[in-house]
């Protein structure tokens, strides 16, 4: 206001009486802020254009003078209004004393742990100024390490959600929470006569200890009231086969890290799932060779549709989902935990020698080997391989048993199956939904919706103003899990505080404090909730027992989870004729009748989780949107998986829409050919197709849960396909997934890396160092660099999503995406080779390769992109003015360039996520991978402060700190003795197109497959 | 008076290089009354009025740019040159048809050329304008475009010397300011002519300032002559060089189809092919509306056919080069990028092409074909055609299918290009209908050396004075 102030006293001099005159002429309300306004004086416009540079171009858009005084004038006083709505009216000082630990400009980090789908990833979460910008794992956290997963890494930007329900809502109007209050308080009054007769509550999975209690709190009080259960993406049959195989509800908990052979029969294990970030960190660290390591372990896996994990077998088998069961049986048969019987069933005629070859390598590795299941196969598989591995003798090596980490292990489907009926048959008064989108992931036959809005009360506890909240009387805005207290189990057990880094956004409240609404405790805050649960429930955990409560939950909250909480092994054996009852398991019959209806070829349709947006919830996260799916590189929309040669068979092209026809109900979906798909089976991903998704997700893919039965929620068969005639137009990042024959992936089996460890090396042989006529340059001090071990990479994506959020990378949307401009600056290249029925799947992660001679830097022509003498590519966005002749020169095509603002600089809640120490680029600059430059300079400044050397390892990019199997390393290649600088020195390294003498300062581990030879040979 | 015409005399004799029965003064009569006394023609009105259209869709499409970002255009990462670039390119081509007109035939004494240099230097110039535009344009962020320039700042940054974009930056402000220079020059003699010839106040004044006191003494005409000369000789160099550094653009580059060191002959040689096929294509109907088939005669058609024949087979040497020497050099990349254009998504562009600038010029063997003037009308549109479709093949062929498969993606232009490009016609038409109207088209005094003597030769020098010395 001061340069006002200069300016107008500079400027002529106000007239009073005109002022007044003018001041009298206004109608209505208006905002003025300085005489100089009210006098419309130029300096004052001056000023304004000076000041608001982007409003200035209003000015060039041609509207009159009087339009753009109007305009500032509004936005002004708009702007105006906004401060007085939030304006406290408690006087405020500012600190004199700066408060202890808040140094402004230095993060800080803070433990805690995401619940997802009911378990919990350990996180670390920097935080500047308050403001959570960046997830982070906990590297003490055993399902963590200190990776994450994608979802993980996106979370934050759900935080920060400006479509993120903001109020109390009841039948859609606005509405209070004491009026909430008062409605709760009218159902206990209600319900306590009823002892709680018509009372349900429905939640989604939980593991959390203090919800398990006051949900056991309220059932005390109502004895009659039910609690159940629902999670999309549930663990029924995993809990099933359990029960059949040992006749109780156990967990299983895998140590990859002890098995040298390992076998999944469509499991996900290292993409999805409570445990998986330490199951690829286990999984990889025994495939990378090294200097010590010269073995590696060997994955087989059995599946219909292409995963994450299927992509790094080293034997994919691709038959259908429904087959995997007379495989498993088969398996069983040869293993001789099943009877052998005389029957042949076709699937052993098939893969007779597979199976065996299989078997034979398991029991080579007896106590070293798994068989595991996905969740998508029926309850017998998975006692199956319990049995299988007990007879492995995998038991307590490789494979632990635990008690259960779920607070009340229900069969989930069985229990919203209850539930319905009940609200279907009018036992149900009120139902509280405890976040979670019923109402459009629930299995379409058990009509939720319908039955909902029969019930007298519905109160729904979300995130999102959903299809739930809209058939829910009451809606209350839900606390992202950064924003309130909770407790939270990992897939093993460990109990996590989870700590919220800032207060709730937008009013939100946790499922602890509805609860105790219900229980009659509405002031009750969630920290109030959970500290009390540990300060008198707590004492028997082990982490809580010795030292004070305080000291306890200080180090528990510090740590980001409670010592010694993972569950103790247990010890169960399989029963004796398990079989038996697993054939008298409705499933079996399906199966059987499968498989025999082979013949008429009726398609299989396998429901899986979208791998980007779950079971639905991440649907409104930009991020996970834009993410390319692992396998198709598809952004923005979900689509039917079919494999070529079916596709082929019934006539259906790609991105063709397609009528998918079930029981009776339909849906159009587009076609996507997947090489590596089984024939006669269909893949659709659910959770796209929500219409109240918020603006990001809203009208993005088609509904998979209308097909989706609560009998056949992963797969069932009969499907029926009809073409429509219509194309859909699909946002894809990566078209082409064939080397053309050039060396990008370089790979050989562990027989040929044996007899030639240079392999790699001699496919290309890098150009000698004087080929360039540049003189060389020395890097004296630090030389930063990369390795990238495609031996561990599984194409999870957690890196993608960390860079974007470490970064300020923008979405640039589904229409940007279809003109390849998406702003990713690391991309994983996802190659086939081999056949087209039956590929090798390889996945390779690209950003800028920092070449030590770069082609995008003589050709820039204002040097906006420079060597810096650490070796560094730098971009200088002021200086940049766009002419995108770096990136056309760049071989690996790693530039990215904001082609419009793609940068979001309005969206207030947004800009809180930001990282400050990233420029977020305006339109038109080029920007591309900086190897987290500002990381490494502010370990460059502590090191400096501290006068020494930055050590190795003291720099972690985001990538490599996200990344769940270690794949990518970055230091110093200056000092031999770093971790990159031996990997470097490996047989194995190889840069990407060196023919080219770029030098790159990224490189590649080659990948070593460890194929069975008995298999490799048939 | 009239001599009897000359292509009777004598069979060996080249055609004339100006109609028959011409003196001096009804030479100056002619040209000058289409600036001066002759009313607009209708046709000229009509073609203004297209082409100010066409310039008001380059504003609004430019405008729009500007407004958005250069995202209204269909360049994306791999292709991240599209329609801008190609119009750079082919538009510094078309301009390079005026000065090797004016300067190089010039120097080797190519008396034909008269009728059609003052003509083919405003084309040049007006190229340039449009060719000028659109490096600016594409820019990301286009306001900050001086920083291409390397002025004296308080932030001490230059430009950085070792990318082509600013050798690009020299090479066509350097070409423009001489053939602006050459082309203005050339005017003067003319300009004071039309002053003299002017009965109007303001045509008195604006001719006279643009005329610089030109009053016509030998002192005047020697200064002219040297300086002419001088700057023939200065513009020389630079049409070779122009369009080379223009080729380096991609030349340097690593892109396989860029990479290549036949790019400046090959560039220089499209450059000229595809400005005279500009001369004709534009020549052709001003002839016909003006009834100049005196002075732009079918000889100076024939002449201008033969170049574009000698050049179109040196363009078709640079292709079948590029072909040969991708398979020779045994480089996978540049293999398969020819492969790819042949049969790949953008193989119809490249047979167009070929078939527009290595198979139609072959007609132009045949003087049947030459003497025809509709046909050589059309090949030269053809020819435009084709070498447009050049740049684009080079430009977003390559790129778009580089060496990493994963990033491959089609280009296609969005109507913003489409318009930009549509506009640049606009502008470049705009100018030359402006020129028409307001400028002596042909050069007056130059045309009148062409007028044959009382002895059935043309004089040997000016009429005013001495050519040389």
């Amino acid at each position: 206001m001061s340069s006002i102030n200069s300016k107008g006293s500079s400027g002529k001099a106000l007239d009073p009486t005109a002022l007044r005159s003018r001041l009298e002429q206004t109608r209505g309300k208006e905002y003025w802020r300085s005489l100089e306004e009210l006098a419309g004086t130029d300096e004052f416009l001056e000023f304004l254009r000076n000041e608001f540079p982007r409003q200035s171009g209003l000015l060039s858009e041609g509207l009159d003078r009087r339009q753009v005084l109007k305009l500032m004038g509004a936005s002004l006083a708009l702007a105006g209004l906004a401060g007085c709505a939030h304006m406290p009216t408690e006087k405020i000082l500012p600190y004199v004393k700066q408060p202890e630990e808040i140094v402004p400009g230095e993060p800080l980090f803070f433990a805690t742990a995401m619940p997802l789908g009911g378990f919990g990833k350990g996180l670390v979460v920097e935080s500047h100024l308050g403001r959570p910008t960046k997830i982070e794992g906990n590297p003490q956290h055993p399902g963590s390490l200190g990776a994450t997963d994608a979802f993980g890494q996106a979370s934050v930007l759900t935080l920060y959600d400006p479509d993120r329900s903001q109020t109390v809502l009841r039948l859609g109007n606005i509405n209070t929470w004491v009026e909430f209050i008062g409605a709760v308080n009218e159902v206990r009054a209600d319900q306590q006569i009823k002892k709680g007769a018509g009372l349900r509550v429905l939640t989604e999975t939980v593991t959390s200890p203090t919800l398990a209690y006051q949900l056991q709190q309220l059932l005390a009080e109502f004895p009659l009231a039910e609690w159940h259960q629902y999670e999309p993406v549930g663990r029924d049959n995993l809990k099933a086969g359990a029960r059949l195989a040992f006749g109780e509800m156990v967990d299983t908990i895998y140590r990859f890290d002890q098995a040298d052979v390992i076998l999944s029969l469509e499991s996900d294990f290292l993409f999805a799932g409570p445990g998986c970030v330490r199951y690829a960190r286990d999984f990889a660290g025994r495939r990378r060779m090294g200097d010590k390591q010269t073995d590696m372990n060997r994955l087989y896996v059995v599946e219909s549709s292409p995963s994450v994990t299927g992509s790094v077998a080293d034997h994919r088998l691709r038959i259908r989902s429904s087959n995997i069961e007379a495989l498993a049986r088969s398996l069983g048969k040869e293993a001789g935990v099943l009877p052998a019987a005389g029957d042949h069933e076709p699937s052993q005629l098939v893969h007779g020698q597979w199976i065996e070859a299989v078997v034979r390598d398991l029991q080579r590795h007896r106590g070293s080997s798994v068989v595991l299941a996905g969740e998508q196969q029926p309850p017998s598989v998975h006692a199956l391989c319990h049995a299988l591995n007990e007879v492995f003798g995998n038991v307590g090596k490789t494979v632990i048993y635990t008690d259960p980490v779920e607070s009340n292990p229900v069969n989930q489907m069985q229990s919203l199956r209850e539930l319905v009926s009940d609200m279907k048959s009018g036992r149900v008064d009120t139902l509280f939904i405890l976040s979670g989108n019923p109402v459009f992931t629930a299995p379409v036959d058990l009509e939720f919706g319908e039955a909902l809005s029969r019930i007298k009360l519905g109160v729904h506890l979300g995130l999102y103003e959903d299809e739930t909240s809209q058939l829910c009387h009451w809606h209350v805005p839900e606390t992202h899990y950064l924003e309130a207290w909770g407790d939270v189990r990992a897939y093993e057990g460990t109990i996590s505080i989870i700590q919220p880094l800032i207060a709730p956004l937008y009013g939100g409240k946790s499922a602890h404090e509805v609860l105790a609404t219900l229980q009659g405790h509405p002031t009750r805050s969630s920290y109030e909730i959970v500290q009390d649960y540990w300060k008198n429930r707590g004492q028997k955990n082990a982490g809580f027992g010795s030292k004070s409560f305080k000291e306890s939950w200080e180090i528990a909250l510090y740590n980001g989870f409670i010592e010694g909480t993972g569950l103790p092994q247990k010890p169960v054996s399989v029963k004796k004729g398990f079989e038996k009852s697993a054939s008298t398991e409705p499933r079996q019959s399906a199966s059987a009748t499968a498989i025999k209806a082979v013949g008429s070829r009726p398609l299989e349709i396998v429901f899986r989780p979208d791998p980007t947006i779950w079971d639905g919830r991440f649907a409104n996260n930009g991020w996970l949107q834009e993410l390319p799916k692992p396998m198709s590189k598809l952004t923005w929309d979900n689509v039917m998986w079919i494999s070529p040669a079916t596709a082929a068979r019934l006539g259906i092209n790609q991105e063709d829409v397609v009528r998918l026809l079930l029981e009776g109900r339909e849906v159009n979906a587009p076609a996507w050919i997947m090489p590596g798909h089984a024939d006669d089976s269909v893949t659709v991903h659910f959770g796209y197709g929500s219409t109240l998704a918020g603006r990001v997700g809203a009208g993005t893919g088609f509904n998979a849960y209308l097909l989706r039965t609560s009998g056949h929620p992963w797969m069932a068969t009969g499907v029926e396909l009809q073409r429509t005639g219509e194309q859909s137009a699909l946002a894809i990042t990566n078209i082409h997934h064939s080397m053309e024959g050039r060396d990008f992936v370089r790979v050989a089996t562990l027989e040929e890396f044996r007899k030639n460890p240079r392999f790699a090396q001699e496919m290309n042989p890098a150009p000698p160092p004087d080929s360039t006529l540049y003189p060389e340059v020395k890097d004296t001090g630090y030389a930063w660099g990369m390795a990238i071990n495609l031996n561990s990479c599984i194409g999870c994506n957690a890196c993608v999503v960390a860079c974007q959020a470490e970064n300020n990378i923008p979405v640039v949307g589904k229409d940007q995406v279809r003109r390849s401009r998406e702003m990713h600056w690391i991309r994983i290249d996802h190659y086939f080779h081999g056949s087209l029925d039956d590929p090798e799947i390889y996945n390779e992660p690209v950003m800028c390769m920092h070449c030590e001679n770069a082609p995008c830097e003589l050709v820039c022509p204002v040097g906006a992109t420079n060597h810096s003498a650490e070796g560094l590519n730098q971009m200088i966005y002021n200086r940049c003015v766009g002419t995108r002749y770096c990136s056309n020169n760049c071989p690996y095509k790693v530039r990215r360039f904001n082609f419009y603002q793609l940068g979001d600089w309005e969206t207030p809640s947004l800009k809180l996520q930001r990282n400050p120490n990233v420029t977020v680029r305006s339109r038109g600059v080029m920007e591309k991978c900086s190897y987290c430059v500002q990381r490494i300079n502010a370990a460059k400044i502590d090191a400096e402060k501290q006068d020494r050397k930055v050590r190795d390892g003291e720099i972690v990019t985001a990538c490599q700190a996200a990344c769940p199997t270690e794949a990518i390393v970055f230091g110093d290649i200056n000092d031999p003795n770093s971790h990159v600088s031996r990997l470097k020195a490996q047989t194995l390294n190889y840069g990407l197109l060196t023919e080219l003498t770029t030098h790159p300062r990224t490189t590649y581990l080659a990948k070593v497959r460890n194929p069975n030879p008995e298999i490799e040979e048939s | 008076m009239a001599p009897e015409p000359l292509q009777k005399s004598s069979n060996l004799e080249p055609a004339p290089l100006i109609g028959p029965g011409y003196s001096y003064a009804t030479v100056t009569d002619k040209i000058s009354s289409i600036v001066l006394t002759q009313k607009t023609p209708r046709s000229w009105i009509f073609g203004f009025a297209v082409a100010f259209f066409l310039l008001m869709v380059l504003m609004f499409a430019v405008g729009r740019l500007f407004l958005y970002g250069v995202g209204i255009w269909g360049i994306e990462i791999p292709v991240g040159w599209g329609w801008a670039i190609v119009n750079f390119v082919w538009w510094v081509g078309i301009a390079h048809a005026g000065t090797l007109i004016s300067a190089i035939l010039l120097l080797m004494h190519q008396e034909w050329r008269t009728s059609i240099n003052r003509f083919a230097e405003a084309m040049t110039l007006f190229a340039v304008s449009c060719a000028g535009m659109f490096p600016l344009l594409h820019l990301g962020r286009p306001w900050m475009f001086y920083w291409l320039f390397p002025y004296p700042n308080t932030m001490k940054v230059w430009p950085q010397f070792r990318s082509p974009l600013i050798w690009d930056v020299f090479a066509v402000s350097t070409y423009a300011t001489v053939s602006l220079m050459f082309w203005y020059i050339g005017l003067i003699p003319d300009l004071a002519t039309i002053r003299d010839r002017s009965k109007r106040r303001v045509g008195q004044k604006i001719y006279g300032i643009l005329a610089m006191g030109w009053r016509g003494s030998a002192a005047h005409w020697k200064r002219y002559e040297t300086a002419y000369l001088l700057l023939a000789g200065l513009a020389t160099p630079l049409v070779v060089s122009v369009h080379s550094v223009v080729s380096f653009d991609f030349a340097v580059g690593i892109v396989p189809g860029w990479h290549s060191t036949i790019f400046p002959p090959y560039f220089v040689a499209g450059a000229i092919y595809s400005g005279f096929a500009m001369v004709l294509t534009i020549s052709i109907p001003v002839r016909k509306i003006y009834r100049l088939e005196d002075f732009i005669t079918e000889r100076h058609l024939d002449n201008m056919a033969k170049i574009l024949l000698a050049t179109g087979m040196i363009v078709g040497y640079g292709y079948i080069m590029e072909t040969f020497m991708a398979y020779y050099s045994g480089n996978q990349y540049d293999k398969f990028m020819i492969i790819a254009r042949m049969t790949g998504p953008y193989m119809k562009y490249y047979w167009l092409l070929i078939f527009c600038n290595m198979v139609v010029p072959q007609f132009l063997w045949s003087s049947r074909v030459r003497a025809n003037v509709i046909g050589l009308w059309v090949i030269s549109i053809l020819v435009n055609i084709g070498m447009w479709l050049e740049r684009y093949v080079i430009v977003v062929a390559s790129l778009a299918r580089d060496y990493m498969p994963t990033m491959w993606y089609r280009y296609s232009g969005t109507a913003w290009d489409v318009a930009t490009y549509v506009g640049s016609i606009g502008l470049f038409l705009t100018l030359l209908f402006l020129f028409l109207r307001y400028l002596p088209m042909i050069s007056i005094f130059e045309l009148r050396q062409l007028v044959p003597t009382e002895s059935g030769k043309a004089a040997p020098g000016t009429p005013h004075a001495p050519v040389e010395g």
